[in-house]
């Protein structure tokens, strides 16, 4: 029943999601008419290198020589059948060239992301339970200072004190590319290529989650649930374990999936810092390469993903929290 | 006012934010004094570590990188703060419009706020500034497109709040016009929730704007913290300081303006201290 309902419900947010999606689809167009040149000027990437006949097969594709709404509708129709265009900067379709860079992105944030909220959770609670205390005061401390630290410097920083310094992390890459790990091998060093990347975009995140889990902690043990707790002799411990925690922990489950966004965005400065061979790091060579149509690409997919994972984040906090009414 | 000016200096972290955010903005005043000329010209050797013939040492072209720090300090201030102010109008331009007027004026906005936070603002920010251009008011402009969301929804829900209470409802019934209403009476009242949260944003907007220019998005004309910090990476194994320096500057910066954002918050929003 309860799968059923959310079921439904899945469908119902896919469906309100079209007009986003396609909103999207109309900025990046606003955004191809603003750009320098004509559309298919952009589309064929300013590489130089597309052959005269291709770019007025494109003026064509796009009708170019049609009234802007026509060009408006070509253009959605391409975007919702998933042509976006062709990269000559790395000779393959931008369909092609963003999927291969997908999976370095998603697992830097599913590790960023899971990290983040677990240990600020756990810091979080903590600071709380040692209200203006010695601790409370430290760990205000280092998430005031890491929350004003500049993302791209923090990795600068570790790398130079990690890698060049102490020599325990590689400085660059997802992979030792000479080696040809296999199996356990790989994994091993990948993960070993992860923990810099990974503790630099963590940083700021788990700053935020910790601010949030000690307010929210603070505000739960205020309610009045905690005084009947309290009057019915459960002891402190019992108390935070069993009622608070689990109470105080939803505005930070909440925030972590509004911010899914603004990790994407971090990840592209991360990525370019240490090499990491993601979508962001795509983004900034197609930035360096002058190829806007891909990073007019790389901007769709990554908010189509945003629009999915927020979903996937709404379904699943109303399957933890069945007070919420699947509206 | 004057038992907020008390709260606010009773606040310490928020004291040290102050003084920090004046030496920076004295720093920004006097660059001009301290080294005049153009921060992009060569004084001598390049990678001279710092505290020898030059402050802070000079970086890969052989540039004085404490001029550099100078001048980048008026680039970032200059482009957090014109971006912020833009951005606030912005947002309480719209929020103000959908808390007051509700409805389907209010249904359309916040289907637009929405929009503007599913987005990944720090790629649109980029993908603005590489479609217009990266000269400083385009970055600007950029950083004011992506910052306003926040605004708009924490004005929109002071509006609302405001909108049914009684000194609001004696104004209506006096006949007064919704523009005097919405300037004169709910505004003002909205002022203290406004300065906080734009002043939180400027910080925001400093760490965008570091963040272009770090990946070579910015006026290439203008010295800036995040630029010095971008081409200083390519020398990160020999010369680490060049990064260094201007990191720890944003940081500061950044830093300061939260703690004296926090302050302000503790002395204009006295009923909030308990959380």
């Amino acid at each position: 029943m309860v799968w059923r309902r959310s079921l439904a419900y899945t469908l119902r947010r896919l469906a309100q999601a079209v007009p986003t999606v396609l909103v999207i689809v109309a900025l990046n167009f606003l955004l191809l008419q603003l750009a320098p040149g004509d559309a298919a000027d952009v589309l064929a990437g300013e590489a130089g290198s597309a052959t005269p006949e291709f770019m007025a097969q494109l003026r064509k594709t796009f009708g170019l020589d049609q009234p802007l709404g026509v060009q408006l509708l070509l253009y959605v129709k391409q975007v919702i059948s998933l042509d976006l265009g062709y990269s000559f900067r790395h000779g393959m379709p931008v369909v092609e060239l963003i999927g291969s860079r997908l999976g370095p992105t998603l697992l830097l944030m599913v590790t960023v992301l899971l990290t983040a909220v677990i240990v600020g959770t756990l810091l979080g609670a903590f600071a709380a339970r040692h209200l203006n205390r010695w601790q409370d005061n430290l760990i205000s401390m280092l998430t005031v200072l890491a929350y004003a630290t500049p993302v791209f410097w923090a990795g600068l920083m570790l790398i130079v004190v990690f890698s060049i310094k102490l020599g325990w992390f590689p400085t660059s890459g997802m992979q030792q590319v000479a080696a040809f790990h296999e199996g356990g091998a790989k994994l091993r060093d990948i993960a070993h290529h992860l923990v810099l990347p990974a503790l630099t975009l963590t940083m700021f995140y788990m700053a935020l989650y910790t601010r949030l889990m000690r307010a929210s902690v603070l505000e739960q043990f205020s309610m009045d649930y905690v005084v009947t707790a309290r009057a019915k002799g459960l002891t402190e411990r019992q108390i935070a374990r069993r009622h608070v925690m689990r109470n105080a922990v939803l505005p930070v489950l909440t925030m972590a999936g509004v911010q899914v966004g603004a990790l994407l965005g971090g990840a592209v400065v991360v990525e370019t810092v240490f090499a990491w061979p993601g979508l962001g790091l795509l983004a900034y060579e197609s930035l360096f390469a002058r190829d806007l149509n891909l990073l007019l690409g790389i901007f769709f997919i990554c908010t189509c993903l945003v629009v999915v994972v927020n979903i996937a984040v709404d379904v699943a906090y109303s399957l933890l929290d069945p007070r919420i009414e699947l509206r | 006012m004057k038992g907020g000016l008390l709260r606010f200096l009773r606040h310490r972290p928020a004291v040290v934010g102050l003084v920090l955010l004046w030496a920076v903005l004295l720093g920004a005043a006097l660059a001009g004094t301290i080294y005049p000329g153009n921060p992009f010209s060569i004084v001598g050797k390049p990678f001279q570590p710092p505290f020898g013939e030059h402050l802070l040492g000079t970086d890969s072209l052989g540039r004085d990188l404490a001029a550099g720090l100078l001048y980048g300090a008026r680039t970032t201030l200059l482009v957090g703060v014109v971006a912020t102010v833009i951005a606030c109008v912005l947002g309480v331009a719209l929020g103000g419009l959908a808390g007051y007027f509700g409805g389907r004026l209010d249904n359309l906005l916040m289907r637009l706020t929405e929009l503007f936070q599913t987005i990944p603002f720090f790629l649109f920010a980029i993908l603005l500034v590489a479609v217009l251009g990266p000269s400083l008011r385009n970055v600007i402009f950029a950083i004011a497109v992506v910052s306003w969301p926040p605004m708009a929804r924490l004005v929109r829900g002071e509006f609302m709040a405001m909108r049914n209470r009684e000194f609001v409802q004696a104004c209506v019934s006096l006949g007064m016009g919704h523009t005097r209403i919405i300037l004169v009476h709910i505004l003002p009242n909205t002022l203290s929730s406004i300065i906080v949260t734009g002043s939180l944003m400027v910080a925001t907007a400093i760490l965008i704007e570091s963040g272009l220019s770090f990946l070579g998005l910015s006026d290439a004309n203008t010295m800036s913290w995040g630029f010095i910090i971008g081409s200083g990476r390519t020398v990160l194994r020999t010369a680490w300081w060049i990064c260094a320096a201007p990191g720890l500057a944003i940081l500061l910066t950044v830093m300061a303006i939260n703690l004296v954002g926090d302050g302000l918050n503790d002395a204009l929003n006295p009923r909030l201290r308990s959380l």
